[in-house]
């Protein structure tokens, strides 16, 4: 080409104007734009996949941090305490008591309204026991006038949260009557029956099929926290150590590969698999106990080696090899030019890998399904060692596990879990963009 | 330093620092360095000039033994500095490195300040008791590498922030804080603009009143002007080793003639 322009005797290309593109180019702009449009709309399409989700999410999980509540002031004198204790049917003298206090309030508001032992436990469950509980436990509370708020019965939790209408209430409804949905509006009316912010779904613990408004997802989260310190604990040096010594001390040899094959593939292993690995391993064989936070995070150990090893493999391998020759140039030991100036250097790529390891496992739920950690858990463990032997659940399989039962309450929470659930996984991905960030030096 | 009358340099004999005898280099079953054998003086400044891909790099890599780390490779023949051989089992290569300082063909200083760069080597061999020692011999190397004046200010500052030139005797300065002996370059320069090769080049120049220097090189000019011994590699065989002065005027093998001519390469 250059030469034909140096030489005369050459024929001249035919003259084209700049201004105007010639066929080629304008075939090839259009591929181009071809191009561009599919990877907007590909982009464009999981975007309101997205949405959808989140959107799926939230309208669902929201109603499950918030809900309705009896707000009301009441006092119990020493002479009504006595009286109640010493009664029979002790539970339902309170409930009389309640009921009088409820009559009274509603009344100072201009309220006329009728009702029994039946409808109150309709709308707030056993509110007597709940009473009489409170009073026995602090004692210094009787004469004193405090503000109690009880929670609301399912029904009119999810009626307040529109999952529950007046055409769901039938004739003889054991759990709802048709009068009871004016008592409910008149007591709302009022102020008696407000919304508040449910501490309970995040501090509490799991409750039985009777009580799903009282359910929370707190003790599955330090379930969920306990197992994440064992995997963290575990994989994080063993998982380092070994690609350090893979990638910068072992022979390269045909065992080595073989290693190396097998780490990729265990990468891919289900984790069902490893759940029942776990089952016949730590539990029936080591004896290790079951539904143990421990045990699942050993479990969760084994799925997320591979992980962190290949993450860090290939952060060690993205060091230039001139920083090794410089440290070992200068009279460095191998191990000295691996931990003064590698390592450093792939400190941000093994920390990120290591929190999106830490992440996935945070929700795996199948190998947990294996170990029993699926179980009904009522209770906080009492010590931290308990925390980690003691039986317990985590997000996931509490998650899965409200799913599975039958009121509308209990999906509600799901949903919600599925919320806390998420909120983790977000902050670990922050953190894990924040540590990249602070460590992350140019060279 | 242009001076460009080679015959009539110094040629006095000097000690012998470095002899290698019969050395054979294999990478798997290339062979890449052919029965060399050679003499480097102390106090010298020796060029290894070739073609590219004759081995002069590979060659050089065995002088400290860096070629350890290739697993690959595989070297045969003896290599004794000061009498000693440097192959011997009881030899540790850390050791040896220490003693025979290396700088590359892309300035690499570590991801550090200025500082640590230099007074990394000196710590790790415990060459400095005390804080004020530590900055006594990076302030002495700073100045052997001549950068001491460049970045007396700055010494916190990182290393890589330094230009080109800079970065490369920041290198020199590193190789030279842990007090070597034998000082290996290879293409010190080709990764430098004109300015900054003149004044590595005045600096190799320095650097032979104390060490015994070997540099590989592609250009001959660069050996004209810094070396006085010049060894000529070609295919994995020392072709002539001796005099600069004598090898670009008088060669005596038609390869190197071909090659300072410039048909070869
Ligand atoms: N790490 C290595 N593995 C395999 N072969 C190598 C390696 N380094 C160099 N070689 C081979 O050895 C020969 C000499 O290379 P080298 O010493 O780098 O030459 P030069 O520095 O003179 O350009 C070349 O053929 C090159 O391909
Ligand atoms: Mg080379």
């Amino acid at each position: 080409m250059i030469d034909m322009s140096a030489d005369g005797s050459a024929p001249a290309p035919a003259k084209n104007s700049l201004h105007a593109a010639d066929e080629r180019t304008r075939r090839r702009n259009a591929a181009e734009k071809r191009f561009r449009a599919y990877g907007v709309a590909a982009i464009v399409t999981g975007l309101l996949a997205l949405v959808f989700l989140v959107y799926a999410i939230l309208s669902n999980g929201l109603p499950a941090f918030q809900r309705t509540v009896v707000n009301i002031e009441f006092t119990m004198t020493q002479e009504q305490f006595d009286e109640a204790e010493s009664a029979l049917l002790k539970t339902r003298v309170y409930t009389d008591f309640f009921i009088g206090a409820l009559t009274d309030s509603l009344e100072t508001r201009g309220l006329d309204a009728e009702f029994d032992g039946g409808t109150v436990e309709r709308l707030l469950g056993k509110v007597g026991g709940t009473l009489r509980s409170h009073y026995r436990e602090n004692p210094g509370d009787i004469g004193q006038a405090i503000s109690f708020e009880l929670p609301a019965s399912s029904r009119v939790d999810r009626y307040f949260k529109g999952t529950f209408t007046r055409e769901s209430v039938g004739e003889g409804n054991r759990f709802m009557q048709p009068g009871d949905l004016d008592l409910v509006d008149a007591l709302a009316e009022a102020g008696v029956i407000i919304q508040t912010f449910n501490w309970q779904f995040i501090t509490g613990v799991d409750t039985g099929v009777d009580n799903p408004g009282g359910a929370g997802i707190g003790a599955s989260v330090l379930g969920s926290f306990m197992m994440m310190i064992v995997v963290l604990v575990l994989s994080l040096p063993i998982g380092v150590a070994a690609s350090i010594y893979l990638e910068e001390f072992a022979p390269k040899n045909w065992f080595t590969d073989l290693i190396e094959v097998n780490i990729s593939n265990l990468a891919a292993v289900p984790s069902i698999v490893f759940g029942i690995l776990g089952l016949a391993v730590f539990i029936q064989f080591m004896h290790l106990p079951q539904s143990a936070p421990l045990v699942g995070g050993l479990v969760l150990t084994l799925m997320t080696l591979p992980t962190i090893i290949i993450s860090t493999r290939a952060s060690l391998k993205s060091v230039p090899p001139s920083i090794r020759d410089a440290a070992l140039a200068v009279g460095a030991s191998k191990m000295q030019s691996v931990f003064h100036h590698v390592l450093p250097l792939a400190m941000p790529g093994i920390l990120t890998g290591t929190i999106i390891g830490l992440a996935q496992a945070l929700g795996e739920t199948a190998p947990l399904l294996l170990i029993g950690m699926v179980g009904f858990v009522a209770r906080y463990p009492e010590t931290f060692l308990e925390g980690f032997e003691g039986p317990n659940s985590a997000m996931p399989a509490q998650i899965y596990n409200w799913a599975s039962r039958s009121d509308a309450v209990f999906t509600e929470k799901a949903w919600g879990g599925i919320i806390i659930l998420l909120i983790f996984l977000l902050s670990m991905n922050i953190i894990a963009i924040l540590l990249r960030r602070k460590f992350e030096r140019r060279w | 330093m242009n001076d460009m009358r080679l015959t009539e340099r110094a040629t006095d004999m000097k000690e012998i620092k470095i002899t290698a005898e019969g050395v054979d280099v294999f990478y798997g079953d290339a062979h890449a360095i052919k029965d060399v054998s050679v003499e480097i003086e102390d106090k010298t400044v020796t060029a290894f000039i070739g073609p590219s891909g004759c081995g002069k790099s590979t060659f050089l890599r065995c002088l400290n033994r860096m070629n350890d780390t290739i697993d690959i490779a595989r070297i045969e023949g003896d290599i004794l500095i000061d009498g000693e051989d440097i192959y011997h089992p009881k030899v540790d290569p850390v050791q040896l490195r220490a003693k025979v300082g290396m700088v590359f063909q892309k300035p690499n200083p570590f991801p550090k300040s200025i500082y640590d760069n230099i007074a990394y080597g000196p710590r790790i061999h415990g060459l400095a008791k005390t804080k004020a020692d530590l900055d006594d011999i990076v302030e002495r190397a700073l100045r052997r590498g001549a950068l001491w004046d460049e970045v007396k200010d700055r010494l916190q500052e990182p290393g890589t922030g330094l230009s080109g030139g800079q970065q490369q005797r920041l290198c020199i300065a590193r190789a030279v804080a842990t007090e070597p002996e034998v000082l290996l370059m290879d293409e010190p320069c080709s990764a430098l603009d004109p300015i900054a090769t003149a004044q590595v080049e005045e600096l190799i120049d320095e650097l032979r009143q104390n060490y015994s220097v070997v540099i590989v090189t592609h250009s001959m000019q660069q050996a004209a002007r810094v070396s006085q011994k010049t060894a000529f590699f070609h295919l994995g065989i020392l072709v002539e080793y001796g005099e600069t002065g004598e090898i670009f005027t008088t060669p005596k093998d038609s390869r190197t003639e071909s090659y300072i001519t410039g048909r070869i390469g």
